[in-house]
């Protein structure tokens, strides 16, 4: 299987292109097999990664799976993945399917909707498994685009100025990443990720109208890379973008952005930043632990004051960011693990709450958190479903949301006390608005009328949330299945920074 | 059989919870219940037959593996364990019992609603997170069922979830103690720090050396084994509702009382006293943290018995009696002595689940009413209840013949006056400076308990009856499970104290306790004890003999004397039924001051500052918006967006198959 992982990268936008060239008719049995189409090209992504899977070898630490062509203009093809990248590649190709079922009561310019989220799959997953720089620029920015489109226009009423509003931030950040990338293939002469890891860029410091810069070249394109990912994953204070993105969004574009998108920042983090500018890196980590720990600070503080479910929710998912962030400037095996960790669980977790909202929304129309009350009396199964995923959202030990941030603050512990013993505040606020949602909205006794006939989740809903469900649960009692995987990829690249810095 | 003690609860949970619809109700409920009673059984055949001479060790399956840490699900068996699982299922299993009688016919919940498989499949949950908690062999493990056991308390708490106090009650619950898990939590971090392992034994037999390290926070610098200390018992603290963290103990009284007796009496609570007891190699070696922990239990019995002394409601009275017995307990670990902590915890359970579910059995018969002022007399309607909660008192304060050791090499008494004596004695006899001290007030802490508790007996038994004539009339003690609960709980009040004497305290308790609680060679309060003067040994049988008789005198003899009180003491009255004002402080500090700070960071920072920055940033590109916007809208941009990104594709497959081949 030499092209099993260009198979798994290309296979849902070869899905978009069927549905884009063969479906012409606008009725209701086109929507359906648009549906089905999708259903199908994103499922079978998934059983096409699990081969992917099959065929990782988790004892080596480097890249593996390897291809590379050479493409237009000198520029390569090349992908192949490791133990950082590997489990995002599986997060994503199981959000897809769930994300597909959970928008078939989409009815407007379905063919559409749906070749958005299938071309979407793919970039990401290159985003996941470029090697090559200029490549993964590609796929990074061109991601935008069907996300744009997504919210722009499935979404609700403000969806052009939220849609503009997320355009513009991620492309000014992206637009100093793209000039430092442009400075690295001049100066190392390769655009080759594995290459440009083992190249050292000049950190030395000079000096600019006077300013003396420390760290030199590096730390200017670490300045430049860290635009483009803090905006991404939202870092505090760039994370306005998100809450608004996240109301406006319709619920499948929610979950894809909270689920996936947000994880492309972090994984840039780990994948450039770190192994490509170490020194920049020991620079800069109280620069990021300070604005990692407002931002988890902050978030939370500002969640608690919401009145929008899902706006809440887009704040909680800031402030578990902030962990991740944390964890990945921990610098160490078990913040980095952690981190990882952490992307993945967020990603389930959030998934799962966004499409809670979803539920509500779909039958209600509304978000205000005022709105509802009592609905467990109604909805039982939504209930326990509610509740397990805000238990799985305040880190409870058993589900994986624990891990993820144990690791990452243990990993910071270990190198910056402080900022742990004020991160581990975030723990207490995330229970505060999460148990403080889940009261307002669940428990109690419905006093709106309206919801005295709402209904329970049906089969297809719980469909979607059963495998979620699953995830929470064996990640939580086995995490190590995970940290089997990316822990050797880990362990390459902190004992390379700690080289890289000596 | 030790994985059946621990995930037959689970077992029981799940069943109930999930399958009560493919099962009769009432089938489930008992299937629940036996599960438990056999791992109670078969904790107790652990408990006897348990070797003592080293600790076992099953490790179930790996949990995580990052770079040096390795953690397991594992189960660590020593007699610390064995006395908690013994403990956690013999209660866990009467509660069961208790509850298919006590809850079922609740005026809550209409029939249809299934609540009592709920229910059941709560309090198992809750036991099996409890066995976790209690058989672990790491800090991560420990920290699983530490909040597990939280989630068990706050979903119990919350069981009536159509009032609104117990929701809040319940999140009050969750985060308190998550407050203390921030502590915990730390501590955890730090062990990995020093040890680079989270197992126990390693934090254990590092501990010598941690003591000579400092640790350097911003500007401060601590003895690092005092840090780690300090941070452990803030989470016991949190757990165990001691002084600034012990706030959502009464509220927790929102939830069923059987869960009061359960969680909020007899085990949970109790996790921060054998937390400590766990940690006895590392606290050997501190000396503030140590006394810290002295501290903060004796003002926690202090200050607990204060309150109780004013309170109406029956439930709240016990929890604030709970709060001040683990006051006790935290004290005896604090100077050393714990073998006296585990000792009153474990008699504390029986006879505080006892007074637990004798208040539930009133509060049943009584039209779940809870307010004494409007008991009264009811000693002749519910006898049973009567007599078992008169033991439970006499179990409580202390009763007993003194000296009985000395003479007969055995104490004679209620179990808790015998564990509770010992403690008071242990305090006496303790090498620390100002054991002195601490040995007056927690003297003066048991006189408390005993004016409080007589004062909850002569109102709720005594005198008139104050209430409806016609709950009176109907109050009847009718459900056979609550009654026989009640008694056999009766008769362990009674005899565990010195059934048990011998193992934690006497001949047996150096051996029996010779793994798992470790002692300096200057630590000999255990034989101390005994030396020290009659008059100690006396004191607090004494100070409970005199709450007795004031409570006699105040509620029998002059019923109008509290009256009188109250209005002459105004100032300390209120304080005290206000509870010395925590709740309110704590409001003003921290309930309102973030969600101040939540919405000025919401509408000042993030949309006045930063998205005013942004918005003044985009100014600048205006023309240009309005003009892409105009293209949005007729469609243009979409299908132009589309052409670029289906021909990025299509270049990419072309240039993947050409050479590929």
């Amino acid at each position: 299987m030499d092209y099993l992982l260009s198979l798994v990268i290309f296979f849902p936008s070869f899905g978009a292109i069927i549905l884009g060239i063969f479906l012409r008719a606008e009725n209701i049995e086109s929507n359906k097999n648009a549906k089905l189409l999708s259903l199908v090209s994103t499922f079978a992504t998934l059983i096409f990664s699990l081969f992917v899977i099959y065929n990782f070898n988790s004892d080596e630490s480097g890249f593996q799976l390897v291809e590379e062509y050479e493409w237009l203009m000198g520029l390569n093809y090349k992908v192949g993945i490791d133990g950082i990248s590997l489990p995002l590649v599986i997060l994503t190709t199981v959000t897809m399917p769930i994300v597909i079922i959970s928008s078939w009561k989409i009815e407007n310019k379905v063919k559409e909707y749906m070749i958005c989220f299938l071309l979407l799959e793919t970039l990401i997953l290159g985003v996941f498994c470029s090697l090559d720089i200029v490549l993964f620029y590609l796929f990074f920015e061109s991601g935008l685009i069907p996300m744009f489109l997504i919210i722009g226009i499935w979404g609700g009423n403000n969806r052009v100025y939220a849609a503009f509003k997320f355009f513009l931030y991620t492309l000014l950040g992206s637009i100093l990443m793209l000039f430092a990338i442009i400075y690295m293939w001049t100066v190392s002469g390769t655009t080759d990720v594995p290459s440009l890891m083992s190249f050292n860029f000049n950190s030395s410091g000079f000096s600019l109208f006077g300013y003396s810069i420390k760290g030199g070249i590096q730390s200017l394109l670490w300045v430049a890379f860290f635009a483009s990912f803090a905006v991404k994953l939202p870092m505090w204070p760039f994370h306005t973008w998100l809450p608004d993105a996240h109301v406006q969004a319709p619920t499948g574009g929610s979950v894809v952005l909270a689920a996936i998108l947000l994880k492309m920042g972090g994984y840039g983090f780990l994948r450039f930043s770190l192994p490509m500018f170490p020194d920049a890196s020991i620079l800069f980590q109280n620069f990021i632990f300070v604005i990692s720990i407002i931002g988890i600070i902050y978030t939370s503080l500002v969640a608690m004051m919401q009145t929008d479910i899902k706006k809440l929710i887009a704040y909680s998912s800031v402030a578990h960011m902030g962990f991740v962030t944390l964890g990945i400037f921990s610098m160490n095996q078990q913040g980095i693990d952690g981190a990882i960790f952490q992307m993945i669980s967020h990603g389930i977790i959030s998934a799962a709450l966004f499409l809670l909202v979803g539920v509500v929304y779909d039958r209600m129309h509304t978000r205000e958190i005022k709105f509802y009350g009592g609905l467990v009396s109604r909805m039982p199964n939504y209930a326990l479903f509610f509740i397990f995923f805000t238990m799985a959202n305040v880190g409870l030990p058993g589900t994986s949301g624990f891990v993820g941030e144990f690791l990452a603050l243990l990993g910071a512990f270990q190198v910056n006390k402080l900022a742990s013993i004020i991160a581990c505040l975030g723990i207490v606020l995330s229970a505060c608005y999460a148990l403080w949602l889940s009261r307002t909205v669940i428990f109690g006794t419905i006093t709106n009328s309206r919801l005295l006939k709402i209904t329970d989740l049906d089969g297809r809903e719980k469909l979607f949330f059963f495998p979620l469900i699953v995830l929470t649960l064996v990640l939580g009692v086995i995490p190590f299945l995970i940290l089997e995987i990316s822990s050797n990829s880990v362990g390459l690249l902190v004992s390379n920074f700690v080289e890289n810095i000596e | 059989m030790l994985h059946f003690i621990i995930f037959a609860p689970l077992l029981g949970a799940v069943f109930s919870g999930f399958f009560y619809k493919k099962f009769n109700e009432k089938t489930v409920l008992y299937f629940t219940t036996s599960l438990i009673f056999i791992s109670s059984v078969f904790s107790w055949i652990t408990f006897f037959s348990l070797d003592l001479s080293s600790i076992e060790r099953i490790i179930l399956f790996k949990w995580m593996e990052s770079g040096s840490l390795v953690v397991n699900w594992e189960i660590r068996l020593d007699s610390l364990t064995t006395v908690m699982l013994t403990v956690v299922t013999t209660i866990s299993a009467f509660v069961h019992l208790y509850s298919l009688g006590y809850m079922s016919h609740d005026p809550n919940w209409e029939d249809s609603e299934n609540y009592k498989s709920r229910f059941f499949s709560y309090l198992s949950f809750f036991t099996f997170t409890m066995l976790m908690l209690v058989t672990s062999n790491n800090f991560v493990q420990l920290f699983f069922g530490w909040e597990g056991v939280g989630l068990a308390s706050y979903l119990l708490i919350g069981f009536y979830y159509k009032k609104s106090t117990a929701n809040k009650a319940a999140m009050k619950a969750f985060i308190v103690n998550r407050i203390g898990d921030i502590g915990l939590a730390l501590a955890i971090f730090s062990t990995f720090y020093y040890v680079n392992s989270l197992n126990f034994d390693d934090l254990f037999l590092n501990a010598p050396i941690i003591a000579e390290k400092n640790i350097e926070i911003l500007f401060f610098k601590f003895n690092a084994l005092e840090f780690i200390v300090i941070l452990f018992f803030l989470g016991a603290m949190g757990k165990s509702a001691q002084f600034f963290l012990h706030t959502w103990l009464p509220d927790a009284m929102e939830g069923p009382t059987p869960v009061s007796a359960l969680i909020h009496a007899a085990t949970m609570v109790t996790a921060g006293v054998f937390l400590v007891c766990r940690l006895s190699p590392v606290i050997e070696y501190t000396s503030v943290a140590s006394n810290v922990i002295v501290l903060v239990g004796v003002v926690t019995a202090l200050f607990a018995g204060t309150v109780a002394l004013v309170q109406n409601d029956v439930k709240r009275i016990i929890a604030y009696s709970t709060c001040s017995q683990l006051g006790f307990m935290f004290s005896a670990a604090g100077i050393g002595f714990y073998q006296a902590a585990m000792f009153h915890l474990f008699t504390h359970a029986f006879f505080k689940a006892l007074l637990f579910l004798c208040s539930g059995s009133i509060i049943h018969s009584m039209h779940h009413q809870q307010d004494i002022r409007t008991y009264g007399g009811l000693r002749k309607k519910l006898p049973i209840t009567f007599y078992s909660m008169m033991i439970g008192t006499l179990a409580i304060t202390g009763v007993g013949i003194p000296l009985s050791y000395d003479l007969f090499h055995l104490p004679i008494g209620f179990s808790g006056f015998v564990s509770k004596d010992s403690i008071i004695e242990g305090i006496y006899a303790s090498k620390d400076e100002s054991a002195f001290v601490y040995f007056i007030f927690i003297t003066f802490a048991a006189f408390l308990t005993s004016l409080y508790s007589w004062r909850l007996i002569i109102l709720t038994f005594f005198g008139e009856y104050r209430g409806k004539r016609e709950y009176f009339d109907n109050a009847k003690e009718d459900s056979r499970s609550i009654n026989i609960t009640l008694i056999i709980l009766s008769f362990c009040s009674i005899f565990v104290g010195i059934i048990f004497y011998d193992v934690f305290l006497g001949k047996k308790a150096e051996y029996f306790f010779s793994q798992s609680i470790f002692l300096l060679p200057s630590n000999t309060i255990l034989s101390d004890l005994h030396y020290i003067p009659v008059w100690a040994k006396l004191t607090p049988l004494l100070s409970m003999i005199i709450g007795a008789l004031i409570a006699f005198i105040f509620y029998v003899q002059k019923p109008n004397l509290p009256k009188v009180f109250s209005e002459n003491q105004n100032i300390l009255y209120k304080f005290l039924i206000n509870k010395w004002y925590f709740d309110e402080i704590y409001n003003v500090i921290f309930v309102k001051s973030s969600k101040w700070l939540g919405n000025f960071f919401w509408k000042t920072g993030d949309e006045k500052i930063i998205d005013g920055i942004i918005n003044y940033i985009s100014l600048t590109f205006i023309p240009n918006l309005t003009r892409f916007v105009g293209r949005l809208q007729t469609g243009l941009i979409y299908h132009y967006a589309f052409a670029i990104f289906i021909g990025l594709v299509s270049i990419l497959t072309y240039f993947l198959v050409s050479m590929g081949g």
